[in-house]
């Protein structure tokens, strides 16, 4: 591909041949960005949280609030209520989550895709939940797995903890930082299970990634 | 979609917008359809955005990141290529359509592919890069639902987001019926959809090579965003072994945080969700996780020519979300075939003539009631009339140019050049006005004038024409100031 060298260049050159009008305030970060939107939420904790619990089952996501000690017993109950038999988890899942009764197909050494689209679901943590767009975001750390575990199993049976969650867009992605800028890691927005609206815009929900979602929100 | 008119290495000009529309017009199958889906989606966008107390903050920090963006995009750019080769991605640059599907191309057979899936991409769209494949040997696979079903069909995309808004249920059964391998089939959505989902699974499972676009990147991190509903897109960038991404360069905003102001205004505005159900962002390859060779492409073709452009280049802030097409007037009579191009609607009434040229697109900048409506929504407030009128002063002048010696005897041109003559003196106005009055009394009924003599009369085909009034405004306040002034009205 010898031809990218100058591709390049010559972009580049047209770029400063067309903002010659521009050319004073050239540097960025001259024009000023004014962020005069919300950063900070003002609401109550109790009030983030039941909004965070309609807006997600605005998307016909089952919530289930269960409280620290109960958390095992409602993945069992989840689970038998799927009729799920095999099920996917991330190799760092901690030991009192896994329901018996249910064979397990940890992700280490790695699953195959094939493994994962015949498994009946997938049990993970995530990294935070958003409470004004009702989404879990998912960032590949502790308890969440590789992406495509949440991705190709029929159920995803998610985990959050009410600490996790804050209000806004700009709260969550400030709290991402780190992971993207640093560390690289892969993110996930996951606002309901996949939809589409191609179709006369009907909403369909369960396309391609799991057509059943649901939320295990721990106090 | 071989003779696609807007294909950009071809010269030809587009088929002219008041022809195609009135083609368009015709199907009434095709009006019902985009009456009820522009409307729909109208009345849930309102409801999204006035859940917002900050929405117009949100758009004011849009515009001005865009904005910056623009005014140093070759240096954002060149962070971009850092980062992201940082992370272990690689980065090419295409000036043109030609240019970027052979480095697609090259990628794609150094892997041996004879299909690739694909993420619904408008930018791909654009540079045609599924007949470029397919000159190489390569099936590229559509996987958005409603990409698939005008792959299937043959046809072109008529809405940036829905692009088979043209058809209904019925048709789409059909067409399933035909060309996909299933049985029986009802024409209810979730069965439809349903036949798609175990159509495409295994392709997503044995495809080597996905090729995406790029909603947004990152400078400062090397982080490319996609957002999407139905799954199609994580499939593709976390499944197979090789990810190609093409992005048009004006799609990269400066840091992580300027994420937040967009992904909040996109989705609101496009699908009318308060977030749409997936969005992936990563950041070059991660080992283990995903495609472990990842190529993002730079495509210009025609986008520095737009940036030249002072008042044009504001149709590179664009964020692809559509909006502008379901609140038009004009779109949601005419449906999206009838532009012509991949972009339709107001954006693409702006767009395409500057990136094809207006040579090739004159009468789209004319594909708009300047009702103003497309600003108003925009989420990152593309003054959309502001550009139309610049345009279309650039079509007319383009023209003067090339029919100098016609132009002397155009009954236009002279008719202009009389009223420029007039409104530019206050006594030959007043004259004008007077005559007119006068003038107009064979052909005025009632306030109106309902058809206008000889040549003119092209104008009153479809509208009427307010007449002169009797008084106009200057003799009244002449007449009121006088009668302010007599001494008798003075009470001291």
């Amino acid at each position: 591909m010898n031809t990218e060298p100058s591709a390049r260049a010559e972009i580049l050159r047209h770029i400063r041949t067309a903002l010659q009008d521009v050319s004073l305030s050239r540097q960025p970060g001259l024009t000023e960005i004014v962020r005069n939107y919300r950063h900070q939420s003002t609401l109550e904790r109790a009030e983030i949280l039941e909004n965070f619990i309609e807006h997600v089952t605005d998307y016909k996501v089952t919530v289930r609030q269960v409280e620290r000690t109960s958390l095992p017993e409602a993945i069992s109950k989840a689970c038998a209520a799927h009729n799920i038999q095999r099920l996917v988890i991330p190799a760092d899942l901690p030991e009192n989550w896994l329901p018996p009764h249910v064979e397990l197909l940890g992700d280490y050494p790695y699953l195959t895709s094939e493994q994962l689209d015949t498994s009946d679901g997938v049990l993970t943590g995530c990294a935070l939940g958003i409470s004004q767009t009702g989404t879990i975001v998912l960032d590949g750390g502790a308890t969440q797995g590789r992406r495509t575990l949440t991705l190709l199993p029929d159920y995803h049976l998610c985990v959050i903890f009410a600490e996790q969650i804050v209000d806004l867009v700009p709260e969550a992605i400030a709290r991402l930082s780190q992971a993207v800028g640093a560390n690289h890691r892969p993110i996930t927005f996951i606002s309901g299970p996949s939809a589409t609206s191609d179709i006369e815009l009907n909403r369909v929900e369960g396309v391609h990634g799991p057509r059943t979602l649901e939320v295990l929100l721990v106090h | 979609m071989s003779e696609a008119p807007d294909n950009p290495s071809s010269k030809r000009a587009l088929p002219a917008f008041p022809v195609a529309a009135s083609k368009a017009l015709e199907n009434a199958q095709l009006r019902r359809n985009m009456r009820k889906a522009t409307s729909t989606i109208r009345e849930k966008r309102t409801r999204a955005v006035a859940e917002m107390p900050d929405w117009e903050e949100l758009r004011e920090a849009g515009h001005r990141i865009k904005e910056n963006v623009l005014r140093s995009l070759d240096t954002y750019l060149l962070e971009l290529e850092a980062s992201v080769q940082a992370a272990g991605g690689q980065v090419h640059w295409a000036r043109d359509a030609q240019e970027a599907n052979d480095i697609i191309g090259q990628i794609a057979t150094k892997h041996a592919a004879r299909e690739v899936i694909k993420v619904k991409s408008l930018t791909t769209d654009e540079i045609r890069l599924n007949s470029a494949l397919k000159a190489r040997g390569i099936e590229a696979i559509e996987t958005d639902l409603a990409e698939l079903i005008i792959q299937l069909a043959g046809e072109g995309s008529s809405h940036i987001l829905v692009p088979a808004i043209h058809k209904n249920r019925a048709e789409i059964r059909e067409l399933f019926l035909k060309k996909l391998d299933v049985d029986q089939l009802t024409d209810e959505p979730r069965d439809l959809t349903n036949a798609a989902r175990s159509h495409l699974r295994r392709k997503f499972l044995s495809t080597p090579v996905a090729i995406s676009g790029t909603n947004f990147a990152v400078a400062e991190t090397g982080s490319v965003c996609v957002v999407e509903s139905e799954g199609n897109g994580r499939m593709c960038l976390t499944l197979p072994r090789v990810l190609i991404s093409v992005m048009g360069i004006e799609k990269v905003i400066p840091t992580w945080q300027d994420l937040e102001v967009f992904l909040q205004l996109l989705p609101r505005s496009s699908t009318a969700e308060r977030m749409n159900p997936y969005t992936s962002i990563w950041t070059g390859v991660h080992p283990n996780d995903g495609p472990q060779e990842f190529h993002l492409v730079l495509l210009d073709n025609g986008r520095t020519r737009v940036l030249a452009d002072t008042v044009g280049r504001q149709a590179l802030h664009c964020i692809r979300c559509s909006a502008c097409l379901n609140i038009c007037p004009v779109y949601s009579r005419t449906g999206g075939h009838a532009y012509n191009s991949v972009y339709p609607g107001p954006i693409g009434a702006i767009l395409t003539p500057q990136l094809l040229g207006l040579e090739r697109a004159g009468s789209l900048p004319y594909a708009s009631s300047l009702c103003g409506a497309c600003y108003d929504v925009c989420p990152v407030k593309i003054n959309i009339p502001q550009v139309l009128i610049s345009l279309r002063g650039q079509v007319v002048r383009q023209k003067q140019r090339s029919r100098r010696l016609r132009d002397r005897t155009n009954p236009e041109a002279i008719v202009m050049r009389v009223i420029a003559r007039i409104f530019a003196n206050r006594t030959r106005y007043e004259q004008a006005q007077h005559l007119a009055q006068i003038g107009q009394l064979p052909i005025k009924h009632g306030e109106f004038i309902e058809k206008l003599p000889g040549e003119l009369g092209n104008w009153t085909i479809m509208r009427d024409m307010t007449a002169v009034p009797p008084q106009s405004f200057r003799d009244w306040w002449r007449t009121h100031q006088q009668e302010q002034n007599r001494p008798e009205d003075k009470s001291e």
